[in-house]
């Protein structure tokens, strides 16, 4: 969704007139979050994502396109969301571009990667092969609604322990993969482990520490 | 991605009357192959009618012994499924071998039917020439990089080869397809679901552009118990099939074959039943000779092509080993 996502870029562009600040996606975030208010860091509430200011942001239409955009609803880690957006928006978009969930990550696009796995009902799925709008109701979760507050949740932790990652750019997908896999039983042995994580690819190569912070999460649940 | 208007379908038949008459619109399921193709220009549906909320996901048995299988039921429902774990083992190994946890949650049993193929010639329009993608625009593959292409039933126009494993064992297994026109519903035996290229390589299947698969039904088959996929890749994991073999055996008490079914992937642009083989099997002993003798038979018309000649070897020794394998099982 290349050309998508270059309209959005250009749209902010326009409305905010700041290009060089919104040329580079990590300060065109931080940027956006100081639109949106500082305190908010990662998790931008509802109560933003409605206001006037951001309104503008939100119904960008795709360049060239000529698709009407469409009001969806989405619950994304317990909190109710309303967007204006173009049908095309795949959930990966919607959460990074649309909602400033940045956790999950866009690595191949293609669902080859694994980068982008998010719950929807409990159920791992490639978030850049589904649009948006097809997950209206459903119950979506990213790595962001994985922790109980402060508490991490124990495959965080687990990661952390065991050093489940290098550039840590797969991790977001890795860990609500691993989520997942618990609650499918299927880590019952190390083969087992590797081969239902086998959509999760690891560039930097941490596979060993991956599968030993797995079984030390599915161990301690057990205990 | 071109635009689109997206509607969501909540009845088949309302589904149906939606599509019918009208160019340009599809189906939306899984969208785990449509929208990547979208994604990279080669398809530009109008309209897309989501029938993710269809009442079509569930797997139930059918009298007799068969079982019914909704078009919209997931890859990994299906595999999973204590039915067809017992039943159909051919048919769960096949699922699991394919894509990732993830693709199995979000692809349908519809959907893995309608896959179209990974040629990288199809797949990128970057490239000018492909007859599937653009008619009469000729073949990148004859004469290109073609190491995961087609050794059986191909034609001058294509030599793409279909990328399902689920198909390969509902091939074997005699699936029946059901499909809901605005003629009502028909029944598609499964090796008339598929098409070889000819002379039409853009039509991969013989369903209408109106029609919405409903489900697909296993006839009967206490054999299948003891059925087996293999599956030869790349990777040991996440990786399409250079070659598999769905394969499942009736064996007599004195190890004389009574029944097989056994069916191809990675060699052809339909999901390859076996016919020869199979003919090769039946009455005879189950034994490594049998086996290689009915892999020589199904392989004889076979023709590689500069990068994908070895597939032809493979293939004979992959059917030998599923074959030994399955007459192994208790």
């Amino acid at each position: 969704m290349a050309s998508d996502s270059g309209g959005l870029f250009e749209s902010e562009t326009d409305e905010l007139n700041e290009p060089s600040i919104l040329g580079h996606p990590e300060t065109r975030r931080k940027f956006i979050r100081q639109v949106a208010g500082t305190s908010a860091a990662i998790t931008i509430g509802p109560s933003f994502i409605s206001a006037a200011s951001l309104d503008r942001v939100e119904s960008t239409s795709a360049a060239g396109g000529t698709s009407d955009s469409v009001n969806v609803r989405l619950k994304i880690n317990g909190k109710d969301y309303t967007l204006d957006i173009d049908p095309r928006v795949t959930l990966l978009d919607a959460l990074r571009e649309r909602l400033h969930l940045t956790g999950s990550k866009k690595g191949c696009d293609h669902g080859q990667c694994g980068a982008c796995t998010v719950l929807v009902n409990g159920r791992r799925i490639n978030s850049c092969l589904s649009l948006a709008i097809m997950h209206e109701g459903e119950e979506i979760t990213t790595i962001e609604g994985l922790a109980d507050g402060e508490e991490l949740h124990p495959l965080q932790s687990a990661f952390i322990d065991h050093d489940g990652f290098q550039c840590g750019y797969c991790t977001p997908g890795q860990i609500c993969s691993a989520v997942a896999l618990l609650k499918e039983n299927h880590a019952n042995s190390d083969g087992e482990i590797r081969e239902w994580m086998s959509g999760n690819i690891c560039r930097c190569g941490a596979y060993p520490n991956i599968l030993a912070a797995i079984k030390e999460a599915k161990r301690k649940a057990r205990a | 991605m071109s635009p689109f208007t997206y509607s969501r379908a909540t009845d088949a038949n309302q589904a149906v009357t939606a599509i019918s008459g009208k160019s340009q619109v599809k189906f939306l399921g899984g969208g785990t192959n449509l929208i990547d193709l979208m994604k990279m220009g080669v398809e530009a549906p109008k309209e897309l009618i989501d029938i993710n909320r269809l009442p079509l996901a569930q797997i139930e048995e059918l009298p007799g012994k068969g079982v019914r299988i909704g078009g919209l039921a997931r890859n990994s429902d299906v595999a999973e499924h204590e039915l067809i774990k017992t039943r159909y083992p051919v048919l769960s190994e096949a699922l699991l071998s394919g894509a990732s946890p993830q693709l199995r949650n979000m692809a349908t049993v519809g959907g893995n039917l309608l896959q179209r193929t990974r040629c990288y010639y199809f797949y990128d329009p970057a490239f000018p020439a492909c007859n599937k993608r653009k008619p009469s625009s000729g073949c990148g593959a004859i004469d290109g990089y073609n190491r995961i292409h087609a050794i059986l039933g191909q034609s001058e126009q294509c030599i793409a080869t279909h990328p399902s494993d689920m198909c390969v064992a509902l091939a074997a297994l005699d699936a029946i397809v059901r499909a809901r026109g605005p003629n009502g519903e028909r029944e598609i035996a499964f090796g008339d679901f598929h098409r070889l290229p000819g002379d039409t390589p853009e039509r991969d299947t013989n369903l209408g552009p109106d029609e919405l698969i409903i489900a697909v039904d296993l006839p009967a088959m206490l054999f299948a118990a003891r059925s087996h996929y293999l599956k030869v890749r790349d990777r040991a994991s996440y990786a399409f099939a250079l070659v598999s073999v769905a394969a499942a055996l009736d064996l007599g008490s004195n190890k004389k074959i009574n029944a097989a079914r056994l069916a191809l992937g990675g060699v052809a642009h339909k999901p390859w039943r076996a016919n020869a083989a199979e003919k090769k099997l039946i009455g005879q002993e189950a034994n490594e000779k049998t086996f290689r003798a009915a892999a020589e038979a199904e392989l004889a018309p076979a023709k590689g092509y500069k990068y994908n000649s070895f597939k032809i070897e493979l293939a004979k020794r992959a059917i030998v080993r599923a074959l030994s394998t399955v007459a192994a099982m208790g």
